[in-house]
């Protein structure tokens, strides 16, 4: 019982000691190719500057998240060399950057992303439009036969407020607007569809997963269009209604350290990293 | 001449082995108190910012933590968590609701049947099924809170849903049921101590007064363990309200402030565990998160003390009495 007493805090002590020495290691001077926005983004960012630097020593990427509109801001005021947004820049935005550097901002298109609105398989209703969702996820519409269902409570669940697909889906179905109280959060993709799979009357949304016991529903813009599934050709394609593009904009046409990462980013082995993160490469046609 | 030579190796300090092995020993404890206090100073630290920094308070101050917020012009107030929004709200009562009811769910069930799972070892199991009973409730213990928070929401939630038809699958019920089982082996051994450690004497005198033996450890063994009880319930307690996987997974974490256990509900563990993440450092959301930290570690340093000091003074009237 001593020996056990005493064991724990030695190998306490020891991991201390080996933190600090770990972590004293020094920066180099080579320059630093700052990236920053999108908090959607930021996981794939940092994936991507890890990997990167991994394979190419003496490269330094560093990745800060804070939103497309701060990283945007950044960029006109000159305060990073790569701006990752997770939407398209506006004009009024592009026609600042031109202002201020007198140069053009470049777009470049770096990964798609979309997400899936699940239903149990027992579940009747097949498409929903994106009015119905934002009422369902906001709480608005809280029964199943409003949507064209049976008469049964909604019960609805989401992913934690740490996750992109959450901002995503927050931006683009619920235009911003609050999760409905009664939403449940759970930690994971694979956890939302295990939910869903079990209970009835319930929805949830997540990457676009194949698992048994869901299915995805077809996502119409309005009344009038067509429902749409998704998959990886609907969302190539840009016809499912919830998929986008993921962007790089930088002012004037990347150069030296910039312009390396970029063109590995836009190689296969940087293309990668999108599907290990849970996003979509681009195809190029 | 002898006898003075050995006195003098006894008392002797200064065998180097000793010495190491001395401070070694000394070492080891205080790396645990330091760890502890810099942990506190840390997170101390970056809490702080919800007192002093204006900027912060302009999004989360200790108001608009614990008072009803209106969302917007017009909409009446109320208290919401929803920390990543146009307007962010950070109110701490559906959070501090969720966690004392799941934490109270859990502790109803894990005492009683902790209690009496150690009483029934201490005083009337025969000896192959205490040997058996209590090594498979300590090894309870060992299960990863993350395995049983996976049980519960791949199969306790369906069972329950199953047999109760509740709305929400994941909800306080289910993630307490999870937490009793983390907080049941706790209990149970420090009881188990407890009662075990009861003078032999205090059960022949009861038996030789004509006391059943279920009369003897209901009122003599019972009673005389009562403080090794209390810390059993007040170490448990703590544990319950600090866990973190088996909420985050079984309880659906959705912030709604209501007393039903049927709903779901939101802990701070959880909260933190799930948010801290991705939260911008530096945020107003970060400070809260690590604001919600303090708090916790406030909460259970309380009941702690306050264990500590009820099972003092059961002590000394025991001893007092006796």
């Amino acid at each position: 019982m001593k020996i056990r007493g005493c064991i724990g805090p030695l190998l306490a002590a020891g991991a201390l000691a080996g933190c600090l020495v770990g972590c004293g290691g020094g920066g180099s001077a080579a320059h630093t190719v700052t990236i920053k926005g999108s908090d959607t983004m930021v996981i794939l960012g940092q994936r991507w500057a890890e990997t990167y630097m991994k394979a190419h020593p003496g490269e330094r990427i560093q990745v800060t998240g804070g939103g497309s509109g701060t990283g945007i801001a950044a960029l006109i005021n000159g305060g990073t060399d790569i701006c990752e947004a997770s939407r398209p820049m506006k004009e009024k935005e592009k026609e600042m950057v031109r202002k201020r550097h007198d140069r053009e901002v470049v777009e470049i298109p770096v990964a798609l992303d979309g997400i899936a609105i699940y239903v149990p398989e027992s579940s009747t209703v097949g498409e929903l439009t994106l009015a119905q969702l934002k009422g369902i996820y906001t709480g608005k519409i809280g029964n199943w036969r409003e949507v064209g269902g049976p008469d049964r409570r909604i019960v609805v669940y989401s992913r934690e407020n740490n996750s992109g697909t959450y901002v995503f889906f927050k931006e683009h179905v619920l235009d911003n607007e609050d999760f409905g109280r009664e939403v449940q959060t759970l930690p994971g993709t694979a956890a939302v569809v295990n939910a869903v799979s079990k209970d009835p009357a319930s929805i949830g949304y997540g990457g676009i997963a194949y698992a048994s016991g869901i299915r995805p529903v077809a996502v119409k813009t309005d009344d009038a269009t067509e429902g749409v599934l998704p998959s990886v050709a609907t969302v190539e394609l840009r016809t499912y209604p919830l998929s986008r593009h993921l962007f790089f904009y930088t002012v004037g046409t990347p150069q030296g350290a910039t312009k390396r990462f970029i063109d590995w980013v836009l190689t296969p082995d940087g293309q990668k990293i999108c599907e290990e993160v849970g996003f979509y490469p681009l195809v190029w046609k | 001449m002898k006898n003075l030579s050995m006195t003098r190796a006894a008392e002797r300090p200064s065998v180097w082995s000793d010495r190491v092995a001395r401070g070694l020993i000394t070492a080891s404890a205080m790396v645990a108190i330091v760890s502890l206090v810099l942990i506190f100073i840390f997170i101390g630290k970056e809490a702080l910012p919800i007192f002093t920094s204006a900027e912060i308070q302009e999004e989360a101050s200790i108001g608009k933590l614990f008072l009803p917020q209106s969302a917007g012009e017009g909409a009446a107030a109320e208290y919401t968590w929803q920390p990543v929004s146009e307007l962010p709200k950070y109110s701490l009562l559906p959070l501090l609701v969720g966690t004392l009811k799941v934490t109270v769910i859990a502790s109803l069930i894990a005492v009683p049947l902790a209690v009496l799972a150690a009483l029934y070892t201490a005083e009337f199991a025969p000896v192959w099924v205490r040997e058996t009973v209590k090594p498979a409730i300590e090894l309870l213990a060992g299960i990863p809170s993350v395995v049983v928070g996976f049980f519960c929401l791949m199969v306790l939630a369906d069972w329950l849903q199953g047999v109760f038809g509740w709305a929400f699958r994941l909800n306080a019920v289910t993630a307490g049921i999870g937490l009793s089982l983390a907080v049941i082996p706790i209990v149970y051994t420090v009881c188990e101590d407890a009662f075990s450690s009861v003078p032999q004497a205090y059960r022949d005198g009861s038996v030789a007064m004509g006391a059943s033996s279920w009369q003897t450890a209901s009122r003599v063994v019972l009673p005389a363990a009562m403080p090794g009880v209390l810390a059993a319930c007040v170490l448990g307690f703590g544990r319950a309200i600090g866990e973190t996987m088996i909420v985050l997974m079984a309880s659906g974490n959705a912030a709604i402030l209501s007393l039903l256990p049927t709903d779901s509900i939101r802990t701070f563990s959880a909260t933190i565990a799930a948010e801290l993440g991705e939260v911008v450092v530096g945020s107003a959301h970060y400070h809260v998160l690590f604001f919600i930290g303090a708090f916790l570690f406030v909460i259970t340093f309380t009941i702690n003390l306050f264990g500590h000091w009820w099972v003092g003074r059961l002590q000394k009237k025991l001893q007092g009495a006796s």
